[in-house]
C-alpha cells in the first residue's frame, strides 16, 4: 500500500490559490472553514516563497494522540482520518497539530465549536464510500474512485504534489537535480520525521 | 562621451567616424555585458536567497507568512511546539494526575486505617452553635456540587480515553463525553461565581496568623491526639480557602481562555493555559479530596457544620477553642444579637 503524503514544491508555487478553490469546491467545504490554504513568506522581499499547507497526514500524528474520545483513525493509505460522529469538538486536536489543520464551524462561541472539519485527503470518512452521508459530512472520496486530491490535481504549476511519498519525492528530486535547486519539502520534518535529500 | 565623439568629429573623415562609432558601441557594449556574464554561473539559484523553512523554525519555531483569506490564523503554516503539548497531554500530565488522585486516595486510606476517625472526645452536649449561616451553606454547595462535575468531566478528558473507552465503548463514550463537555463549560460559570463569593466571604478568618503557627507545630489535631486551638478557621482550612481561591482562579481564567479560543491567546497561549488549567486541576482534586475525607468521615461532628449549620459546642471547644469564645464574648457583650454569635441550646 502506498504512504500518501502532500509535497508543496515552494519554488514553484505561484500563489495563485487554485488548490484552495478547488478544495472547498469540491466538497462543499463551509463558509469560514479552509481546509487548504496558501501562505507567502517574507511577502514582497527577496526570497519570497509561497506554501500551500492542509493536513500534512502524518506518521504518528499528533491530532490522534492527543484526542480524548480517539476519533482519529489512519487508512491503510496512511491518510489521517477522523469520525464526526465521535468528535466531541473540544480543540485538543487543534493544540496539537503543528499545521493549524483542525478547523471548527463555530470558533470562539463558548465551547460549542461544533465538529472538527480537516483535510481527508480527498478520502471521505468513516462512512461508506461515496454515500450521501460521507459526502456531507466529509466532502468527496476521490481516492476510492482511484483519483488523487483534486488540489494537488488542479495545481496549475505542479507545485502541490499528492499521492504516494516515494513517488512524489521521486519526483521533487529529478526537479531538484534538473533545475538544480530547491527549498526542500515544506513540513515533512515535522509530520513525518523525515526530508528529502536535495 | 559626446565630448570625445564632438572632438574625433572634427578631426577626421566621415568614414573613419562610423568605423570608430562603430568600434566604441561594441567596446561599449562588452564591456557592460562582460560584469554581467562574470557574476553569473551555469545555473541560476534563486533559493540561495529564499526562505529556508529549517532556518524559520529555528528562529521563532513557528513559521507565518501572508495569506489571502479572511481567517489570519491561518497565516501560521507550521508550528512544532504542538508536539511538546501533545508530551505534556499524554505522557506528563497522567503522571501528575494519576500520582496526585491515586497518592492522594492511598494515603487517605492508610490515615483512616492508621488514625480512624477524629471522635468528638467529650461526646454531644446537646448544645448547638451556629458556624455556618445559609447563605455561606448555599455558596459553599453550590461551589462543591460544580467542583465535583468539573473534576469528572476534567478527569474524562484525560483519563476516560485509556480507562472507560475500553469499557463502554467508542459511540457511549463520545455521547457521554460531549454531555461531560458541556457541562464542564457550563457549569465554570457558578464555579467561577462560588469561588469570588468564598474568597470575598471568608477573606476575614483566612488571614494566617501566629495561631497557625502553633496550630501546625502541634500537628494540628490531625496526627496526635493534641488540639490546638483555633480561630473561626485553622491552619488547615486556611490551606483550603487559599487553594481554593488560588487554584479556583488560576483554573477558571485559564479555562475561559480555553473556551474563548484566540480572545487575547493563539494557539500557543492556549497550549500554556491548558498545561496550567489541567496541572492545577490535577492538584486542587488531590487538595479537595483531603478537605472531603476530613469534612465527612474524617472527623465526628464535622459534616453537619456544613450540611445544617451549627455544631456541638463540645465540638467547638475541641477544634475552634478561640472562635468559640470569641462567639460567646460578643454574645455576652450584646445579649440581643439573635446571629450567629449566639449559642443556644437545641431544640
Amino acid at each position: 500500500m502506498a504512504r500518501m503524503k502532500f509535497l508543496c514544491d515552494a519554488d514553484r508555487c505561484i500563489e495563485c490559490n487554485a488548490c484552495v478553490t478547488a478544495c472547498k469546491n469540491e466538497h462543499e467545504v463551509p463558509w469560514g472553514i479552509n481546509r487548504r490554504r496558501v501562505v507567502t513568506l517574507n511577502d514582497g522581499k527577496p526570497g519570497e516563497r509561497s506554501v500551500s499547507m492542509a493536513c500534512m497526514h502524518c506518521t504518528d500524528a499528533p491530532c490522534a494522540a492527543v484526542c480524548p474520545v480517539d476519533a482519529f483513525y489512519t487508512t491503510v493509505d496512511a491518510v489521517v482520518l477522523h469520525s464526526k460522529d465521535i468528535c466531541i469538538g473540544c480543540g485538543y486536536c487543534f493544540y496539537a497539530c503543528p499545521f493549524g489543520a483542525p478547523q471548527y464551524p463555530k470558533v470562539g462561541n463558548f465551547g460549542s465549536r461544533g465538529k472538527m472539519d480537516k483535510c481527508t485527503f480527498c478520502a471521505g470518512g468513516p462512512e461508506a464510500d461515496n454515500s450521501k452521508e460521507e459526502y456531507e459530512k466529509y466532502g468527496a472520496n476521490r481516492l476510492s474512485e482511484g483519483k488523487l486530491p483534486l488540489c494537488a490535481e488542479m495545481c496549475s504549476t505542479k507545485s502541490l504534489l499528492a499521492g504516494d511519498g516515494d513517488v512524489i519525492a521521486q519526483i521533487y528530486k529529478a526537479r531538484v537535480t534538473k533545475r538544480g535547486y530547491g527549498s526542500g519539502a515544506w513540513g515533512w520534518q515535522t509530520a513525518y520525521r523525515e526530508t528529502i535529500a536535495t | 562621451m559626446p565630448g570625445i565623439l564632438a572632438r574625433l568629429l572634427t578631426q577626421v573623415s566621415a568614414n573613419k567616424v562610423r568605423l570608430i562609432v562603430g568600434a566604441l558601441a561594441l567596446t561599449f557594449i562588452v564591456a557592460m555585458a562582460s560584469p554581467v556574464s562574470a557574476q553569473q554561473p551555469n545555473s541560476v539559484n534563486p533559493t540561495a536567497s529564499s526562505v529556508n523553512e529549517q532556518k524559520l523554525l529555528q528562529e521563532l519555531n513557528k513559521i507565518q507568512g501572508r495569506g489571502t483569506i479572511p481567517d489570519t490564523k491561518s497565516y501560521v503554516i507550521e508550528q512544532p511546539v504542538g508536539l511538546e503539548w501533545r508530551h505534556w497531554h499524554e505522557v506528563t500530565l497522567r503522571w501528575i494526575g494519576g500520582i496526585a488522585v491515586l497518592g492522594m486516595l492511598s494515603l487517605l486510606v492508610v490515615f483512616y486505617l492508621v488514625r480512624g476517625q477524629v471522635k468528638l472526645e467529650a461526646g454531644p452536649s446537646g448544645r448547638k452553635i451556629v458556624r455556618f449561616n445559609q447563605f455561606e451553606r448555599t455558596v459553599h454547595w453550590m461551589t462543591a456540587s460544580c467542583f465535583i462535575v468539573l473534576a469528572l468531566s476534567g478527569l474524562n478528558i484525560t483519563f476516560g480515553r485509556p480507562l472507560l473507552l475500553p469499557i463502554i465503548g467508542a459511540s457511549a463514550f463520545s455521547t457521554w463525553s460531549e454531555l461531560a463537555k458541556y457541562a464542564h463549560n457550563f457549569l465554570s460559570f457558578p464555579f467561577t461565581i462560588g469561588v469570588v463569593l468564598i474568597f470575598l466571604m471568608w477573606i476575614g478568618g483566612n488571614i494566617p496568623n501566629r495561631t497557625d503557627v502553633e496550630w501546625v507545630k502541634r500537628g494540628g489535631g490531625i496526627i496526635g491526639k493534641d488540639h490546638p486551638p483555633a480561630g473561626h478557621f485553622n491552619a488547615g482550612q486556611k490551606m483550603i480557602y487559599w487553594i481554593v481561591v488560588l487554584g479556583g482562579g488560576l483554573a477558571s481564567v485559564t479555562g475561559y481562555l480555553l473556551l474563548f479560543p484566540f480572545y487575547g491567546t493563539g494557539i500557543g497561549g492556549m497550549q500554556t493555559a491548558e498545561v496550567i488549567h489541567a496541572g492545577v486541576a490535577m492538584l486542587f482534586i488531590a487538595a479537595m479530596m483531603g478537605h472531603i475525607y476530613i469534612g465527612s468521615i474524617g472527623m465526628e461532628g464535622a459534616f453537619e457544620a456544613m450540611a445544617e449549620g451549627t455544631v456541638d459546642i463540645n465540638w467547638a471547644k475541641q477544634h475552634h477553642k478561640l472562635w468559640l469564645e470569641e462567639e460567646v464574648t460578643q454574645a455576652a457583650n450584646d445579649p440581643k444579637s439573635q446571629g450567629r454569635a449566639a449559642a443556644r441550646p437545641a431544640e
